[in-house]
């Protein structure tokens, strides 16, 4: 399979998740494991152009296929504007739940290049974030989907009464 | 204090851009050569003997190094706990369970799988006895959830629990009876209760020990809250110096209280480390989370006013039993002090109270975000409501009637305690007006009379944190049973290096809060040394001076504090040094741009990297002054720090599915002092978050004979992003003069002032109905039935 533009090819057990393929085998840390019931999300990743939980899909399901994780959504150094806007708006506390989201919102942004707040809430339902109240991820999605297309995004909360 | 705009500023986050790469490292992602890996065979009984364990064929497996049981650790145990009443908490089980889950034996293998496969292989024989499970019956005592022993650990009452300062009081109880007896009060009551919560941080726990014979010491990498005091806990249980147990909390993956313990996997991956000679690691699942990291609140009890009929709070009484699970851990019968700490809230009234520590056949109750204080504000703010609509007066105003008064702080409460600094009604007053109170209020009765279920819910709330005085740590909130002092101090140590950089190093243990950042800003407002120029270092017990760990919302305050004071120090040296090198008198100098000048001589300036190199060099140093620019603060706070707020829901419920929505979610917090009001705002954020999911979702729901009927997230639901609004928050300021920097403290504000706010509104929603309390949670099914019972 291909992992963020480099081909790797390996021997694994069937009952290899491709969460611990990533981490294990690739040292891929950044994917995390938060449950063991395929709801928290911690282990989104973009497979084939999909957001998919890889806690409960198959290394070998994924053979030959394009696989992103939060590794290598910046290119060349230079931050993705989902990661951008995670930073400017405060998306983030603890961070563990941090690359499901990026990889949810990537996926949602290639999908759906101007989504509401309502759509934005649906498309990370799958994943849980027990730190932020999910307000500020919701502005840093907002602040993503301006920048990526080529508008000023919104101004922080802070710089306007609510 | 000082303005400049690094000082309550907005600064990006100096954690983020690591975590938003994935390169953070939690406790998971390290690996070390050689490492093993430990599973735990937990009890299916909530309280059985155990007659026989067989680990015979596990122990045969290939890959399996040990299996471990209470006989071969009975020595190590019973677990420390900081408030040591009640039953401690065996390494392993020992002889009997005594909560579903119970760690009955520990398997160490060459991976998790065989782990796991092993714990699958090792049978163990129980005798069930019966469980108790319900608060009443646990207080009634005719089924004990320990063979012999009574489920009544203590009850915090009356005027005699702190020696010296309560004792002091008079008594409330007299008071109170005498007002319910005159003829022109109204007396109301609730019966509520406070449901156990699972505290669910994403990152489970997780440990990683590593032996070093020839050294003699013990590495341990741990998701904690409290690094030091874990270092001293392992230290005293393996007979070490403190200096020979290295912690180590890397990223930690959020810990709302959970991570706020002594556990007996922390103690048991060592002693296997020390035993089989190879680093160990336990990841805790999802699933056995419940058992094996502690759970949240869990109280039955009665709230009562008695008051005029124009809104004059004559007393208050709060009768609750309080649910300490089945063993004691670090904090466990301390939480409801906790909360009758700020059992009258906002308001100067006679108060009294009873809550009752019971023992239960379930896992183990202590921290969870707010600690006894959501509870506490619960039960008060509930019946205030009752009150209000009782004698059918405006919630609001009748809060403002019974407020503290600015002119009256310091005020001392009728629990004892002495409230720093408070705003109230100007609080109150700036959240109804941003709100436009009286426009939702007219839009709630323009719905109403459409037949729509719409209410409004209002909360005040006081909270006591920023711990604290040694005083109140020598009630036993500090670290003395682990072999550290018994105080709350903070500590902090500011280094310049000779480059001219500055290296922060801090003793507390946060997980999400943003310390890095917080704590640079403090350190450049004082030095003006640039952001990015401060590295602050935290959570590795061998390069961090002592500190106390990150709970209760004290890191600000009290190692905030202490950090803020080093910097001073520093400040006035590196003053000393650059008026030798400019020639100058030490009160000229200034600092800015990187540098510092004489005052009036813009361009008689030196660099923060000359200062600093010529900090390290005697010859360029004033005549007798020691070389190096570095200082160790360590700062005891006189007082806890009191912040406090509004908060206000509108609501909609759905007649036909019971289906409750939050349409606006507003508060109003005053936590003093602000450094970054975007982390700040962040904190309140998911505190909210927080109490949300408590009203209307969560629940760790145990059947009669102890099973857990909610072990995962399917049927724990925490909210999700598509269950919330976005929160509209603004704030007042009311510095505290209990430290320098006048804050106070926000980690919990936002979970204490919630969960009330919600259930008031819905309750509001539903009194065309004639409905006077639902119990949380408020799912769909719970406020349908509150409707359809209501209509008979
Ligand atoms: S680890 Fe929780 S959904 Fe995959
Ligand atoms: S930032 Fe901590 S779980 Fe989302």
């Amino acid at each position: 399979m291909t992992v963020n533009g480099t081909t790797y090819d390996r021997d694994v057990e069937p009952r290899t998740l491709l969460v611990h393929f990533l981490r294990e085998e690739l040292g891929l840390t950044g994917t995390h494991v938060g449950c063991d019931t395929s709801y928290c999300g911690a282990c989104t990743v973009i497979v084939d152009g999909r957001s998919v939980k890889s806690c409960t899909y198959l290394a070998v399901a994924a053979d030959g296929a394009d696989v992103r994780t939060v590794e290598g959504v910046a290119t060349d150094g230079e931050l993705h504007p989902v990661q951008e806007g995670f930073w400017e708006r405060h998306g983030l506390q603890c961070g563990f739940c941090t690359p499901g989201m990026i990889m949810s919102s990537v996926a949602l942004l290639e999908q759906n290049p101007d989504p509401g707040e309502g759509e934005i809430r649906h498309a990370i339902e799958g994943n849980l974030c027990r730190c932020t109240g999910y307000h500020n991820i919701v502005r840093a999605v907002e602040y993503a989907a301006a920048k990526m297309r080529g508008e000023e995004p919104p101004a922080p909360d802070w710089e306007v009464p609510s | 204090m000082s303005t400049t705009s690094v000082l309550g500023g907005v600064v990006r986050r100096k954690e983020d851009p690591a975590l938003i790469r994935g390169e953070g490292l939690y406790v998971d992602d390290i690996k070390l050569p050689g490492e093993l890996a430990a599973a735990f065979v937990r009890s299916p009984f909530a309280h059985a003997r155990i007659m026989s364990i067989d680990a015979s064929a596990a122990t045969a497996m290939d890959g399996v190094h040990a299996v471990y049981t209470a006989d071969d650790v009975r020595h190590l145990g019973p677990v420390l706990a900081q408030v040591a009443v009640g039953t401690l908490r065996p390494p392993l089980a020992d002889g009997a369970v005594h909560h579903i889950g119970e760690a009955v034996a520990m398997v160490v293998a060459d991976d998790r799988y065989i782990a796991q496969d092993a714990v699958d292989a090792i049978f163990v024989e129980y005798e069930p006895l019966p469980a108790v499970v319900d608060l009443k019956a646990a207080a009634a005592d005719e089924v004990q959830a320990h063979e012999g022993v009574s489920n009544v650990l203590l009850a915090w009452s009356g005027q005699d629990w702190w020696p010296g300062v309560t004792d002091e009081l008079p008594d409330a109880k007299p008071v109170i009876e005498e007002a319910k007896a005159r003829d022109d009060t109204v007396t109301v009551s609730l019966e509520m209760v406070n449901q156990r919560l699972i505290p669910t941080a994403i990152e489970p726990r997780a440990v990683l020990a590593n032996w070093h014979a020839g050294y003699g010491s013990f590495e341990l990498w741990s998701s904690t809250q409290i690094p030091h005091a874990l270092a001293g806990a392992i230290a005293k249980i393996f007979g070490l110096p403190s200096n020979k147990v290295r912690v180590v909390a890397p990223e930690v993956g959020g810990g709302f209280g959970l991570k706020l313990n002594i556990y007996p996997d922390e103690i048991l991956c060592c002693f296997a480390s020390q035993r089989l000679g190879k680093p160990v690691r336990w990841t805790e699942t999802r699933r056995e989370a419940p058992a094996s990291s502690i759970q949240g609140r869990g109280w039955v009890g009665t709230a009562t006013i008695v008051g005029t009929r124009d809104g004059e709070i004559l007393g208050y009484e709060l009768d609750a039993i309080c649910d300490m699970g089945a063993y004691s851990q670090n904090f466990t019968v301390a939480i409801p002090l906790l909360g009758l700490f700020v059992a009258p809230g906002q308001y100067n009234i006679p108060t009294a109270y009873t809550l009752t520590c019971v023992v239960t056949n379930t896992p183990t109750t202590d921290a969870y975000r707010g600690a006894g204080r959501p509870e506490a504000a619960y039960y008060l703010e509930r019946v205030v409501d009752r009150y209000a609509r009782e004698i059918g007066m405006d919630p609001a105003e009748v809060r403002k009637k019974n407020f503290w008064q600015p002119d009256q702080f310091p005020a001392t409460t009728a629990v004892g305690l002495t409230m720093d600094s408070g705003n109230y009604a100007a609080n109150l007053d700036a959240l109804l007006e941003k709100a436009d109170y009286e426009g939702m209020k007219a839009r709630r009765d323009a719905a109403r009379a459409d037949g729509r279920l719409v209410g409004i819910g209002l909360s005040t709330y006081v909270e006591v944190c920023g711990f604290g005085p040694s005083a109140l740590a020598g009630l036993g909130f500090s670290w003395s049973e682990y072999g550290q002092p018994a105080a709350f101090n903070g500590s902090g140590v500011v280094r310049v290096n000779p480059d001219g950089s500055c290296t922060v190093i801090i003793g507390t243990g946060p997980s999400g809060q943003g310390h890095e950042t917080t704590w640079a800003q403090i350190v450049s407002d004082q030095l003006g040394i640039e952001l990015d120029q401060i590295e602050v270092l935290h959570g590795d017990t061998a390069e961090s001076p002592f500190g106390v760990g990150t709970f209760g919302s004290r890191s600000l305050a009290v190692d905030g504090t202490a950090t803020f004071e080093a910097s001073a120090r520093v400040k006035d040296k590196a003053a000393a040094i650059a008026a030798h090198l400019l020639e100058a008198a030490p009160e000229d100098i200034r600092f800015a741009d990187g540098g510092a000048h004489v005052a009036g001589s813009p361009d008689k300036t030196v660099s923060w990297p000359e200062i600093a190199t010529s900090a390290y060099q005697p010859h360029t140093l004033p005549e007798g002054m020691e070389g190096g620019l570095e200082s160790t603060a360590v700062f005891s706070p006189g007082n806890a720090t009191w912040p406090f707020g509004s908060h206000l829901a509108l609501v909609e419920v759905d007649p036909d599915t019971g289906n409750v929505e939050i349409l606006e979610y507003w508060a109003m917090d005053d936590c003093g002092n602000v450094v970054n009001p975007m982390i700040v705002d962040g904190q309140i954020h998911g505190g909210i978050a927080q109490g949300i999911g408590q009203a209307m979702f969560e629940a760790a729901i145990y059947d009669d004979d102890g099973n857990l009927l909610s072990s995962s997230l399917m049927d724990y639901p925490i909210p999700t992003a598509a269950d919330l609004p976005s929160f509209r928050l603004d704030r007042t300021t009311t510095p505290t003069d209990v430290n320098p920097l006048g804050v106070k403290g926000i980690g919990e504000a936002g979970t204490i002032g919630s969960a009330q706010t919600i259930v008031n509104a819905v309750v509001d929603a539903l009194e065309p109905l004639g409905v006077e309390h639902v119990d949380m949670p408020l799912r769909p099914r719970n406020v349908w039935q509150a409707i359809n019972g209501a209509r008979g």
